[in-house]
């Protein structure tokens, strides 16, 4: 009985997180394209 | 011996493309392995817990994503403020990531909160102060994230956000203290200086605390840099605007 609420919240958790992340990634990229090399530096 | 041509073609270095940087591919790699962890000492190593059983693994999940939210609607607040002080966009898009991570983790919390109430409490919802509190301040930064995607001037656009991200944190203090102050289903504090649940149990909703910072912090700066980026693509987008304004005035 309990392991069914276990296994839904843990899959909810993962999966929401995980395409988040997904979704940032490729938003990232997309938006790179559009900026110049100079405006990227924001990375370390 | 013919040599073969070298066939590789001689084309520029590609342009990285990416928002990852060192920082975060190092960030990302420790909340993967403590995930991993975090999962193999909540799901398998950890045993039930003698009222809850096993539904006490969801405690793992559900309190460390509630605090998450806490801690990004902190850092909201604190880019509000400075927002406001300094003007900067840094500050800005700082608010606005964490508010944005902030409603991503609460909605988690929210989720699994119910996943577990209803094994337990026997339903999934319940209007009582701690639930229903928590439910307005989800509500409050969705009208937040609203804000901020309203076709105002960047600078008015911020400001006011700014405000609703002072204002909103009042709502963290009351879903926090909630407990204390009103009697209903909810119970206090389970982690925390006088826990609850003790030993392997603690040990493994620790570790899903840490995961879930770990976590956070990787989703925060990358969606800080994302904002970065929109922001800029914005900019440029209404530059090209005016300048062509310009010239359908002047022909």
């Amino acid at each position: 009985m309990y392991w069914g609420f276990v296994a839904a919240g843990y899959l909810a958790v993962i999966g929401v997180l995980s395409g988040y992340a997904w979704w940032l990634v490729n938003r990232g990229r997309a938006l790179s394209r559009d900026v110049p090399e100079e405006k990227r530096r924001f990375l370390d | 011996m013919i040599e073969s041509p070298n066939l590789t073609p001689s084309s520029p270095t590609p342009p990285n493309l990416s928002t990852a940087s060192k920082a975060t591919r190092i960030i990302g790699w420790a909340a993967l392995a403590v995930t991993g962890l975090a999962l193999l000492f909540g799901l398998v190593i950890s045993g039930p817990e003698v009222n809850m059983r096993d539904s006490v693994r969801l405690l793992y999940v559900h309190v460390p994503s509630i605090l998450t939210a806490y801690t990004c609607f902190g850092i909201t607040l604190v880019g509000s403020v400075m927002y406001l002080r300094t003007q900067s966009q840094f500050w800005d898009l700082a608010a606005a990531s964490a508010a944005e991570v902030g409603v991503v983790f609460l909605g988690l919390g929210l989720v699994t909160g119910a996943l577990w109430g209803k094994p337990t409490w026997g339903t999934y919802w319940e209007w009582d102060p701690r639930l229903t509190s928590t439910a307005v301040m989800f509500i409050m930064y969705i009208g937040y994230l609203a804000i901020r995607r309203m076709e105002f001037s960047p600078e008015v656009r911020s400001r006011r956000a700014a405000v609703v991200g002072i204002i909103s944190i009042l709502n963290v203090i009351i879903v926090h203290y909630s407990v204390q102050w009103w009697r209903g289903l909810h119970q206090g504090q389970t982690f925390g200086l006088d826990p609850q649940i003790r030993d392997m149990q603690y040990f493994s909703w620790f570790l899903g605390t840490v995961a879930m910072a770990l976590v956070a912090s990787w989703l925060l700066i990358h969606r800080f840099r994302v904002s970065w980026l929109e922001r800029q693509v914005e900019e440029s987008q209404l530059v090209r605007a005016l300048a062509e304004r310009r010239r359908e005035a002047g022909e």
